[in-house]
């Protein structure tokens, strides 16, 4: 039993349903009581799609159980092939319909529809959300894909693209923006799976050359099957940032045999010059807390590092399947890495660590409200904001981009920090105000109670401590501490303050 | 086992209070009674609330809490995993710790409901003994109760139903000799139970307790002798909790509109025998005050027609108001559960040739939905933009229940929950 206060990932049918929803054509038949319905919100609502998710819930009750829920089952299922005339079906069962047993794969089968239907087995009380989306798309893929004979003859320049779905957090704009990127390289798109595939489509993805897996906590596993059973080699790199899209133009070039010269120095992409602009001299060493889905998370802290030149000091994930690449990345970085679906424990590690900026989820982005810490969002669970009007990828060169200017949008621009540094008794542009371009509504930092509790420290030094620029008072406050307590100083003055500032600035 | 429906006498004069309802079983489209967790942890403020189920349970609260609501939330679920099924773990153990270390957490929480949902339900885990013995361990601090939530049993506002039934029990009995107050049922935004208050004690009733009450254990004393007005039509086993104690129920409809705060009041009014004068005294402002609000949505909004999805069971009300006090044309009033007892005030002021429809296929209802092309269609998030998509002006059910639409004041708001939609389809150029 494990207490939860907010989840990263919903339940693994609901990650069933974000593959059904983007594709096309297909048809979820969901064992499931009325609750379970809620699912649906979560597309037309969040995501803002004009159509419901193509599922039926057969919606069992109490009264159902001692009765026939098989029955209800297969009449849901054939109700829904004549009203929906899919050309697939999916079957599976929700947490509770698993504990009932009720087999929808089988009785499904027994229905004898004309298409096929691909039974599910999505244990509730183990997996998760993405782990769902993952099976279902390999299960789908590994039941109507058929393998590309041998000799018949194929593009060596064709590639399927896989992983997008519904629900995904910019899947939409990434997908324009890496088959824009692929076009451009002279390759040709064969099948974009599942988002907006029909399960026609996946029958033909044996006749490409290679795939593109663009999220591997849906696709991998899929685009394996496809490795193994069609000969189909696969990407590794996932193209978020400008190093990474680049190695990710390298790799598709090899896999294609094209030339990737061309696409490799775009003059839109502005991050490098942006990045070296004196101006972003001020990021320099920011420490950043970053967490989200594996994806997401490990690219963040490349990009965090290598090409905004910040301090990564926190680096995790609640995708457990992608653990072990996270963690071999945190430990590069000289981390420990947080490898956890406890919103606590997050929130925990955020205010252990004081970043002066957290790249997390919309979840973070609560915890960083209430320390008030500046917090850009880079991964899934999504909310209504991620699904922004404009165009904004987070893929290829435009993505980089984007992430450039949403990451240092929170942030106190490098001269205002300064002159706050400088005058920081000016009643109206203090330590207090939040950075100006973001108007009133923004977050105030909170003031804590811990920064005027007791700790040793002479009135003095307490006000010396606030003369601090806010975003690296609780640091100088925890070195002083830890400088004093090393040296077994029972009380902090102002002097301990600059003898902690000078030992640790070494 | 759907029933055939036959369409309303056109002779019935008299509403269609006997107008058979079209009973449906097949899809539907409703959240589960965990749902009402999402305004009843704000409603109670020193009350946590621990659902015992699944992911699916956690990701449903999460979802329809407004996407997420970005406060400490007073409401958890403690994850049923595959060790406890499995028999591995002891759950029982497994419980006290989630629920000491939530407590840990939370020192301030006087009250702790332990929420069930399908999944305990099926296992049959037993919350009401285990409620029992946290509550001794975790005495005086903390009381601890229980009732279920789960979608196999309960729809979307059965929930408070079904938490205010395990309040009804805990309260105090009367003090033997004296008048317990008048009570209603039924959670109500705080502006609205200030109001009521007031305009209580105008008519001369000072002693007045409302279910719940904002702390969890101001719990008022109920027994025979309690005169109780029910504010929600959903409180079935409340009501049933009530008469177990003793209580009498004081049948009225509900406090929607102009007419419906009105005949509320009056209700209470007469069976405590308030004088009429007295009465009008302490109503006829509101009542005007009510009408003038109404009037700018009356007419952008009479004569339009009006489709019901089932969702909160504030379907037949709404139905009520929107016809008598708004002039709109309700085609069909679907509700999940039809409570005809506390509804009969209700249904006997319908026009007749509203159909009214109990449970849901939901197909069946898009598709009678489609066929009679209404004006404004009143539906849950799941189902609004599709519908808009397809054309349709919608208005989300939720916004019914999470908003102040109760009493005088508040009726200018609800009728503005109706007329928006229009207003904004005009306003659109695009
Ligand atoms: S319907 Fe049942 S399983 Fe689904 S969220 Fe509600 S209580 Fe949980």
């Amino acid at each position: 039993m494990q207490l939860t206060l907010w989840t990263y990932e919903g339940p693994p049918h609901v990650g069933a349903m974000r593959i059904a929803t983007a594709m096309k054509g297909l048809h979820y038949v969901l064992h499931a009581p009325q609750g379970d319905t809620y699912a649906d919100l979560l597309f037309t609502m969040i995501e803002r799609r004009a159509a419901r998710p193509p599922v039926t819930y057969t919606t069992f009750q109490a009264r159902d159980l001692g009765g026939d829920t098989a029955e209800l089952f297969k009449t849901a299922c054939a109700d829904a092939y004549a009203r929906f005339q899919p050309q697939a079906i999916i079957v599976g069962a929700s947490c509770t319909a698993e504990l009932i047993q009720d087999d929808p794969g089988g009785l499904a089968k027994a229905l004898a529809l004309p298409i096929p239907v691909i039974p599910l087995e999505l244990p509730s009380y183990q997996k998760k959300e993405n782990w769902g989306a993952s099976e279902t798309f390999y299960q789908i893929v590994r039941t109507l894909c058929t393998p590309r004979k041998p000799e018949t003859e194929f593009n060596p320049r064709s590639c399927n693209i896989l992983g997008p779905t519904a629900l995904g957090f910019r899947h939409r704009d990434d997908l324009a923006e890496i088959t824009r990127l692929l076009e451009r390289m002279g390759i040709t798109v064969n099948v974009i799976a599942p988002f907006n595939a029909t399960p026609d489509d996946i029958r033909r993805l044996g006749d490409a050359a290679f795939n593109v897996v663009l999220y591997p906590e849906t696709a991998e596993t899929a685009g394996r099957w496809l490795e193994r059973n069609c000969k189909q080699p696969m990407t590794t790199v996932v193209p978020i940032g400008v190093t990474a899209t680049r190695e990710f133009i390298r790799e598709v070039a090899r896999l294609a045999g094209v030339d990737a010269a061309p696409v490799l120095d775009d003059s839109t992409a502005r991050l490098p010059w942006y990045s070296r602009s004196v101006d972003s001299t001020y990021l320099t060493g920011k420490r950043v807390f970053i967490f989200g889905d594996a994806t997401h998370a490990m690219a963040a802290a490349r990009i965090a590092k290598e090409e905004l030149g910040f301090d990564v000091v926190g680096l995790g994930s609640y995708s457990r399947e992608f653990a072990r690449p996270l963690r071999a990345l945190a430990e590069e970085l000289g981390i420990e890495a947080l490898i956890t679906d406890d919103y606590l424990e997050v929130e925990a590690k955020v205010a252990e660590l004081q970043p002066e900026l957290v790249l997390g989820t919309q979840m973070e982005r609560h915890i960083a409200k209430k320390l008030g810490i500046p917090c850009a969002v880079i991964s899934a669970p999504v909310h209504v904001q991620d699904f922004p009007a404009r165009y904004s990828p987070q893929m290829g060169f435009e993505g980089a981009n984007v992430i450039f200017d949403s990451w240092v949008h929170p942030l106190m621009m490098g001269l205002e920090e300064h002159l706050i540094h400088m005058f920081r008794n000016d009643f109206e542009f203090n330590d207090k105000a939040a950075p100006s371009h973001l108007g009133h509504g923004a977050a105030k930092p909170h003031s804590r109670a811990q920064e005027s509790g007791p700790g040793g420290w002479t009135p003095d030094a307490e006000r010396e401590l606030q003369k601090v620029p806010f975003f690296v008072r609780g640091k100088a406050r925890r070195n002083t501490e830890r400088f004093a307590a090393e040296r077994g100083l029972s009380l902090i003055t102002v002097e301990t303050l600059y003898d902690a500032k000078a030992h640790y600035s070494r | 086992m759907n029933l055939p429906f036959r369409p309303a006498n056109p002779a019935a004069t008299n509403g269609c209070s006997d107008v058979p309802v079209l009973r449906e079983r097949g899809q539907r489209e409703v959240f589960c009674g965990l749902t009402g967790i999402v305004w009843l942890h704000r409603k109670i403020q020193d009350a946590f609330f621990l659902v015992v189920g699944s992911r699916t349970c956690a990701h449903l609260i999460q979802s329809a809490a407004g996407v997420m609501i970005f406060a400490e939330p007073r409401f958890a679920t403690a994850i049923i995993d595959e060790r406890d099924l499995a028999g591995l773990s002891e759950i029982d153990a497994e419980l006290d710790r989630v629920v000491n270390r939530l407590l840990e957490r939370r020192p301030d929480i006087k009250m702790l409901f332990l929420v069930g949902s399908c999944p305990s339900e099926v296992i049959k885990l037993d919350l009401k003994r285990a409620a029992a013995r946290l509550s001794q361990l975790h005495s005086p601090r903390v009381r601890v109760l229980n009732y279920s939530g789960s979608g196999i049993e309960t729809t979307f506002t059965q929930g408070e139903d079904a938490c205010l039934a395990a309040l009804v029990p805990f309260s105090p009995l009367p003090a033997s000799g004296a008048v317990p107050p008048l009570l209603v049922a039924g959670a109500l935004s705080d502006v609205v139970e200030d109001q009521f208050r007031r305009i209580f004690a105008d008519m001369g009733i000072a002693s007045v307790a409302f279910l719940p009450a904002r702390q969890a254990n101001d719990l008022p004393a109920i027994g025979p002798g309690t005169r109780y007005l029910l504010a929600q039509p959903f409180l079935n086993d409340t009501a049933r909790a009530l008469e177990e104690r003793g209580a009498q129920h004081i049948p009225a409809p509900f406090p929607l509109g102009a007419e419906g705060t009105t005949q509320w009041f009056k209700a209470a009014a007469d069976t405590i025998g308030i004088t009429d004068a007295k009465f009008r005294a302490a109503t006829d402002a509101g009542h005007i005050r009510a009408r003038l609000a109404l009037e700018p949505h009356r007419q952008m909004l009479t004569g339009k027609r009006i489709f019901f999805f089932p969702d909160s069971q504030l379907e037949v009300p709404l139905a009520r108001f929107v016809s008598q006090e708004l002039g709109m044309d309700p085609i069909e009033a679907g509700t999940p559960y039809l409570q005809r007892q506390h509804l009969a005030q209700e249904i006997g002021q319908l026009p007749a040739g509203c159909r009214l429809s109990e449970g849901q296929d939901v197909e069946k209802q898009l598709d009678r939905c489609r066929a009679a092309n209404p004006d404004l269609v009143v539906c849950g998030l799941g189902l609004a933009n599709p519908l808009e998509a397809e054309g349709f002006t919608t208005k989300w059910s939720i916004e019914l229940v999470f908003t102040p639409i109760q009493g005088y004041d508040q009726a200018g708001d609800l009728a503005r929950l109706f007329s928006r939609p229009l207003d904004r389809q005009i306003r659109l150029g695009v």
